[in-house]
């Protein structure tokens, strides 16, 4: 099983190759979207980076739960309602959801998303 | 007139490997102002053959059935120029593929000399309309006779790969 620093290293790999970002950009609090201009094909694009790195399968919605954030139970007015929160928290338990639950704007949940959650989801896969 | 950028296929495993070649000619127009008096292909049509060459790949996985789209180019390096009478051999390997797109490695070569190499990533779209007619007024199973994917096609098995049954009548 690798350590936290080795799986930190070949996410940021990961990163660097997909988003064309320098390796000091890749810092475990930098988010996706904001820091490092993550678009949306992007993600499908770390996917599969983080699939072949670490030889690990990823379902789709389960790094990013696309689901839960088009689905009418939980999307009100734009905004993820509390049971939807509670749902994200199940499904997403690598991801620090703190920022984004004082104001849970659907289109603001990609820019919460940082490198360590994404390292996070890759240890409790490996 | 079609958007074509590769002649015909030579060799295609489902699911793996495809290659395909694209002959230069001076009679094309593009090279005739590009540049002026040293015609030069395009790098944008050459990577144009190796995404057309690794989109058939993935796109004959599903049995044609997905809209495949060009999504991102991460990684595109040229080492030298295609020039009138080069044959440019693409050759495309699918690194992995799942229900919303595909990644490939693509490598274009004139001889045994690399010519240009591309990592490229597709996405499957418009699933929900998936079923309409993509090529409205044209015969898909004609541009995959053209191109020869059928006659060249095998399965990882060795088997000759066939055209699937939606499009058998227009084949």
């Amino acid at each position: 099983m690798p350590s936290k620093e080795e799986v930190f290293e070949k996410v940021r790999e990961s990163l660097v190759d997909a988003l064309g970002v320098d390796d000091d950009e890749v810092t475990p609090e930098a988010t996706l979207v904001g820091d490092l201009g993550a678009e949306s094909i992007d993600f499908l694009d770390i996917v599969f980076r983080l699939e072949k790195s670490f030889d690990i399968k990823i379902p789709r919605g389960e790094l990013f739960p696309e689901d839960i954030l088009t689905n009418t139970d939980y999307v009100v007015d734009g905004k993820i309602n509390a049971e939807g929160l509670t749902e994200l928290k199940k499904r997403m338990p690598f991801a620090d959801l703190s920022e984004f639950e004082k104001n849970p704007v659907v289109q603001e949940f990609a820019t919460s998303l940082t490198v360590q959650d994404m390292c996070n989801y890759v240890e409790s896969k490996v | 007139m079609r958007w074509f950028w590769i002649d015909r296929f030579t060799e295609l495993v489902s699911g793996e490997t495809a290659t395909a070649i694209k002959t230069i000619s001076l009679s094309e127009e593009h090279l005739h102002d590009h540049f002026s008096g040293i015609p030069t292909m395009p790098n944008s049509l050459i990577l144009e053959g190796m995404a057309q060459t690794a989109g058939m790949l993935v796109s004959q996985f599903n049995a044609f059935k997905e809209r495949v789209i060009l999504a991102k180019v991460p990684r595109l390096v040229f080492h030298c120029r295609g020039v009138p009478g080069d044959t440019l051999t693409y050759r495309a390997k699918l690194e992995a593929i799942e229900e919303t797109g595909a990644r490939a490695i693509t490598t274009s070569h004139i001889g045994e000399r690399i010519q240009a190499e591309a990592e490229i990533l597709f996405a499957h779209i418009d699933r929900e309309t998936a079923h309409r007619p993509l090529f409205e007024g044209e015969d898909f199973g004609d541009l995959l006779k053209s191109l020869r994917i059928f006659e060249v096609g095998r399965n990882p098995d060795g088997s000759q790969l066939n055209c699937p049954e939606h499009l058998l009548s227009k084949t």
